[in-house]
């Protein structure tokens, strides 16, 4: 299908399943049971779970294949969002033209940093990157006012020129982004019974870029490019003496992958038409790094499932405080319960961190090929005592 | 006029003088065998010759071209291709696409983005690939994980992801180090063969002398960096030189 095997297929079928069916699967407790705070069926949630989705499966193309570690790549999502920002003052609402520009500028900002950073390989890689990110952070926060507004961030307001629409809506407010006309923000809630689920526009238009997305990235990795980057990551002696030159391959991975960065930069300002600099600082370059990690890095899926979960962690694990905690344990006698709230409440709320880190340390020893790994091998303990035939037990390399 | 010429080389790594006054002439469609006691230079010149290293003197000509200065893929893309002393192969990759990577650079050039489509749509390549595993008897093996393998079967595979790109010129570095005796036979039958049937140049460095008197048709030896004497297999045998060479080593 769509010049997939079987497996890829099957694989891109079922991503697409659950990104359609994400309000539901999403949103499994109805909406005024105690467990609705663990719902993370609502549209902005879900926006970012597709988005990060986008970002960490372009990482992963530069990263899982090539293993150039780069600690910068966040400074590409922030220009991503600035050229978004502007397309929407100078140009028009519709999304296409900004999005279309942020992947652009994104990779070109990107052929210039990955041209200087790929001098050099390993540690000094990563650190030329992150001082490029940083730099580009500094730059967007305080030198480049005018173009980004500074600390304010960069945001729409009623004098903007907009050569394609107008500068104010009929009552005064200002125009909304959309994708020819249809509204980003706008939503259709479907109630059944106790439940509630919600299906908004914006999320569904990210869901279906993050399916082209993934797509793209599936035929990479099954391309003779795919499989250069492979064998960068493998052995460089050996590819220079097979005639290869490993570097404009790997520019090349550094740059596609800072224009997915860039496409989920303006994809994000599409979502919410505004940009700062903190988009650009260092934890969020970090941040994909743990997501590619966590969910698997090297492997299709698994930056997907790594960006969901930490933006799951982020978003529902911080609103559990101590009230919430009380709640649960209310049952119990007074002695036990504080004792219980006082032993998990630094792992939630405001200390989700701690809890990811510890989850990131675990997965890192135990799964080094991450939750995908995880999978596999618990796929693989149901095969063997299914079939009890040593032979079905699946030896296939990671998906 | 060989296809290859080395002229005057000399080479110092420090105060050590690893390589003086190498001349060397390869002819087109022979064996040449490099042989010389440790440490002699052997790899240091086989490394000048395919851009690792840039020999301080001298030159370096294949068909007619020099070939210093250029990168190392740019010399693969002339025609030369070389098996190294510890076998170099993607060890990430399976057999198969250890295969399939030097076949891709011989058709597209050091250089071509094929972003798009499956490599499993390269019909002819897979196909030559395939028919050089047979021949190496590899074809059992293509789906395993290359690292995993014995020396043997990576050094056999290195010989094989060479040997696909149908060089001008193959280089190779004790090809049958570390292997056990029917493995080493069955390497010098394959190059054997490949001798016999293809326009190929194979200019090889060996201790074990029974490999090289089987292959060689010219043997030079080289002994602290200088070529001592160069002459036919017949010849070498019970060369005095090449005895106290061997002999010197030994004390
Ligand atoms: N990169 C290097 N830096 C410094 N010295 C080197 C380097 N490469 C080789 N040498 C030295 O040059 C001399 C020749 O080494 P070379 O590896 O060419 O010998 P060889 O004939 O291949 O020996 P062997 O049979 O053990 O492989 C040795 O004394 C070695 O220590
Ligand atoms: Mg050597």
């Amino acid at each position: 299908m769509f010049g997939l095997d079987k497996k890829d297929s099957t694989l891109l079928l079922i991503v697409a399943l659950l990104t359609m069916l994400a309000p539901f699967i999403f949103n499994p407790f109805p909406t005024d049971s105690g467990l609705a705070q663990f719902n993370a069926g609502y549209p902005d949630l879900m926006q970012r779970f597709v988005i990060f989705g986008i970002f960490a499966i372009g990482f992963n193309i530069l990263f899982g294949l090539t293993g150039y570690l780069s600690f910068g790549h966040a400074a590409f999502l922030g220009v991503g969002s600035y050229s978004a920002v502007w397309m929407f003052k100078l140009l028009s609402m519709n999304i296409v033209p900004a999005i279309l520009l942020s992947v652009v500028i994104a990779g070109l900002f990107a052929l210039v940093i990955g041209f200087v950073s790929l001098r050099r390989t390993g540690i000094y890689f990563s650190i030329l990157t992150l001082a490029f990110a940083q730099m580009s952070f500094a730059l967007a926060y305080s030198v480049l006012t005018p173009l980004t507004n500074g600390e304010t961030g960069l945001q729409l307001t009623l004098d903007d020129p907009r050569i394609l629409g107008s500068s104010a809506t009929a009552d005064g407010s200002i125009p909304v982004t959309n994708l020819f006309g249809l509204e980003m923000r706008s939503a259709y809630d479907l109630v059944i019974g106790p439940w509630s689920f919600t299906f908004s526009a914006g999320y569904y238009v990210c869901a279906i870029v993050m399916l082209l997305s993934f797509y793209l990235a599936i035929r990479i990795f099954r391309s003779p490019f795919g499989m250069m980057l492979r064998a960068i990551k493998s052995n460089q002696q050996r590819l220079n003496y097979t005639g290869l030159n490993p570097k404009p391959y790997t520019l090349a991975a550094f740059v596609i992958s800072g224009m997915y960065a860039g496409l989920a930069g303006g994809l994000m300002a599409a979502m919410d038409p505004l940009a700062g600099a903190e988009r650009m600082q260092w934890t969020a370059s970090g941040e994909v790094v743990l997501m590619t990690i966590l969910g698997g890095a090297g492997t299709l899926i698994g930056p997907v499932l790594g960006a969901g979960a930490i933006k799951y962690m982020e978003n529902i694990f911080s609103k559990i405080n101590d009230n919430v905690l009380h709640g649960w344990f209310a049952f119990l006698p007074d002695g036990i319960e504080d004792a219980i709230v006082f032993i998990i409440h630094p792992f939630v709320g405001k200390g989700w961190h701690l809890t990811l880190g510890i989850i990131f340390m675990l997965v890192v020893t135990f799964l080094p090929g991450g939750l995908v790994e995880g999978g596999q091998r618990i796929a693989r303990l149901f095969n063997r005592k299914k079939a009890d035939d040593p032979k079905s037990a699946s030896t296939e390399p990671a998906e | 006029m060989g296809i290859l010429e080395v002229k005057d080389v000399g080479k110092r790594f420090g105060g050590l003088k690893a390589l003086s006054d190498v001349n060397l002439s390869v002819a087109e469609n022979t064996c040449h065998a490099i042989i010389g006691p440790n440490g002699a230079g052997k790899s240091t010149l086989l490394n000048c010759l395919v851009g690792k290293l840039i020999p301080d003197t001298g030159s370096v000509m294949f068909q007619g071209q020099s070939v210093l200065g250029r990168s190392p893929h740019e010399i693969n893309q002339m025609g030369i291709s070389r098996v190294f002393q510890t076998p170099e192969i993607f060890g990430d990759l399976t057999v198969f696409e250890n295969m399939m990577i030097p076949l891709f650079a011989k058709r597209d050039g050091a250089y071509r983005l094929h972003a798009i489509e499956s490599v499993m749509n390269e019909k002819s390549l897979i196909e030559e690939a395939e028919k050089m595993l047979e021949e190496v008897n590899m074809l059992d093996k293509r789906h395993m994980h290359s690292a995993s393998m014995s020396r043997g079967d990576k050094r056999r595979l290195e010989m094989a992801m060479c040997l696909v790109q149908s060089p001008k010129l193959l280089l190779l570095d004790e090809p049958t180090a570390g292997m056990a005796r029917a493995d080493t036979n069955n390497t010098i039958d394959l190059l054997k063969q490949i001798k016999d049937e293809r326009d190929i140049t194979i200019a090889i460095i060996e201790h074990d002398m029974h490999v090289v008197f089987s292959l060689a048709d010219r043997i030079t030896v080289l002994a602290q960096g200088t070529p001592l004497v160069e002459d036919a297999p017949e010849n070498i045998k019970g060369h005095p030189k090449v005895q106290e060479a061997y002999l010197g080593e030994a004390h």
